[in-house]
């Protein structure tokens, strides 16, 4: 795979994890609202992953689609975040990893809609939508448990503390990112990190919470050196693809 | 079905002991009667009420927890479509869940009242779902006959004599249609795959067959409260009416895609103009309703592990919203 469409593949990985962790909580949430909310986000980051999969296969030219990429790689090939591979632990876990990813993404999407790809381009323009009411949603979460009871509280800043080994990953560029840059396709991801700062720190001010402090990073996801947890995630996800070889569904 | 009667005897005591105005209760029969909507502030018959209340929180709980056997699949669905299709599906069904409560509690009774019947074992819900999901067909399966039967109760709900139910129903089954097409579809496309795959879709049709003719409650002979929501327009066809329509319908869907239905006494009644059917395994029915289900136990401890796990989640956004409140009084 070249560098553009490795792009597009890493694209596609955060959306596709991200939207599997989430749909983990379908019928599990707090109260019957959060459920729909929840599994609203992770519809739009399965079908974010359905596109962005979809075009990785296409710019590979190998023949593989959003499902191949998706049902029929192991853990050194996927190219997600550490992040977004987290365990959705308690709720406040799970917003902690929401609320880190989704103004990332949010100010990603919002770069990416001037990509010269036309096609990552419209698929940003149409994603940034939907990632913008997430960042809006999770916030309010941070917010309310952050400033609302003692036990919220401490749930929130341990689920915060459990995630910030994670971010700066986040922005880290690497060769792809070079290529993609290069190539006036994909966004200077370390030049969001000031914004994304800004963000994070104005809603954890609201929840009168203290950002978590600086700690060493854990990096490895876009290289394919991931945590144990996504394993466990591919085998539960893939397995039909797997029992069932050359079937469609 | 959801909407069935599943509560157990001796109803009607503190109904007959309550006196009420024998002109208000004729004008109200007389308004039913005539097919007109009673609106949450229009005066009812306490029994009217109570039995409204238990349909329609029956029903409700019944969208909740129906939403646990399909979201045993949504991590393992075979590709992003169906995932997608999944999530949708079952998300509507929280949805479903969320107006039906809205509605019951225009009766003054409230959601979390509601609630609690449930996860104390008071309130019933649908026997359906007490059986498991084993495979990917029993999507298919669910999506096919469960939902299509949901349909069969519910499209003539929406003319129910209770608006808000009614307004509820015209809603939910725009969607049910839906769910019961992406449904068939999964078991067409099974049923026209690999050896495998077809044995899988035949057995998930063997397995929910009759639980879904179930849904449909009891035989009318023993229905008694069938004559008194017929009258009130809680009720618009007797369960046999609609077993049937549903047999009739379904047999020759099972046949174009090949699968065959497992009741050796099925067979099409060229006079009746209706296919006749095997005696559904009430003793399995009524264990059923007694909380009996294969997977019972572990749909109740899910919904009580879901509900206990989040209080504290409930707490915080309660008392942050108090917070918030009395920080903005404390500006004015
Ligand atoms: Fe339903
Ligand atoms: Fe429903
Ligand atoms: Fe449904």
């Amino acid at each position: 795979m070249d560098a553009i469409a490795t792009y597009a593949l890493r694209l596609g990985d955060d959306s596709l994890i991200l939207g599997q962790r989430l749909g983990e909580w379908c019928g599990h949430a707090p109260a019957l609202e959060v459920d729909l909310s929840l599994a609203n986000v992770a519809l739009d980051q399965i079908g974010q992953a359905t596109h962005f999969l979809n075009l990785a296969g296409a710019l590979e030219g190998e023949g593989r689609d959003g499902d191949k990429l998706a049902f029929h790689r192991d853990v050194m090939d996927f190219t997600n975040c550490l992040l977004v591979e987290q365990p959705n632990g308690d709720f406040a876990q799970t917003i902690a990893r929401l609320f880190l990813f989704a103004h990332y993404q949010e100010l990603l999407f919002t770069a990416l809609t001037a990509s010269k790809d036309a096609r990552l381009a419209a698929i940003a323009a149409k994603a940034v939508k939907e990632t913008a009411y997430h960042a809006t949603l999770v916030s309010d979460w941070v917010v309310r448990l952050g400033d609302g009871t003692e036990e919220s509280r401490a749930r929130m800043i341990a689920g915060l503390d459990w995630m910030w080994r994670f971010v700066d990953e986040l922005f880290v560029m690497d060769e792809v990112d070079a290529a993609a840059i290069e190539a006036g396709v994909g966004v200077d991801k370390s030049a969001l990190r000031g914004a994304w700062d800004q963000r994070i720190d104005a809603v954890l001010a609201d929840a009168t919470l203290e950002r978590p402090a600086a700690r060493r990073p854990v990096l490895g996801g876009r290289s394919g050196r991931h945590s144990e947890h996504l394993g466990h995630l591919l085998s539960e996800m893939q397995f039909l693809q797997r029992a069932y070889p050359g079937a469609t569904w | 079905m959801y909407t069935t009667d599943l509560s157990g005897k001796g109803k009607g005591k503190a109904e007959a002991a309550v006196a009420e105005d024998p002109a208000l209760v004729a004008a109200f029969e007389a308004r039913v009667a005539n097919d007109e909507f009673i609106e949450p502030k229009d005066w009812m018959p306490e029994a009217y009420r109570k039995t409204l209340v238990r349909q329609m929180s029956q029903h409700a709980h019944s969208e909740i927890v129906g939403m646990l056997p399909e979201g045993n699949w949504i991590t393992r669905a075979p590709n992003l479509r169906r995932k997608a299709i999944l999530l949708a599906k079952v998300q509507d069904e929280a949805g479903h869940g969320l107006y039906l409560y809205s509605a019951a509690e225009t009766l003054g009774t409230s959601r979390d009242e509601m609630t609690e019947a449930l996860l104390s074992g008071k309130a019933k819900y649908s026997t359906i779902f007490n059986y498991p999901t084993l495979t990917w067909a029993d999507i298919g399966a669910i999506g096919w006959l469960v939902d299509g039967a949901a349909i069969m109760n519910q499209v003539p709900l929406q003319r129910t004599s209770y608006g808000p139910y009614a307004r509820a129903m015209v809603r939910i089954c725009k969607e049910e249609s839906f769910h019961q097409r992406q449904g068939y579809e999964i078991m067409m496309h099974l049923a026209a795959g690999t050896e495998a795959q077809k044995r899988m879709a035949q057995d998930a049709l063997n397995r929910w067959w009759w639980p879904s003719l179930m849904m449909f409650g009891p035989p009318d002979d023993k229905s008694p409260n069938t004559e008194q929501s017929m009258r009130w327009r809680i009720k618009r066809d007797t369960n046999d009416e609609l077993r049937q329509k549903f047999v009739d319908i379904t047999v020759p869907q099972a046949e174009a895609i090949g699968l065959t239905v497992p009741d050796a006494a099925l067979k099409w009644n060229e006079e009746r103009g209706a296919y006749d059917f095997g005696d559904v395994d009430w003793e399995e029915f009524y264990a059923v309703v007694k909380g009996e289900g294969p997977v019972a136990k572990e749909r109740m401890q899910a919904r009580v592990k879901a509900w206990e796990d989040g209080a504290w989640v409930r707490d915080a956004a309660r008392v942050h919203a108090e917070k918030r409140a009395a920080a903005k009084l404390a500006a004015e």
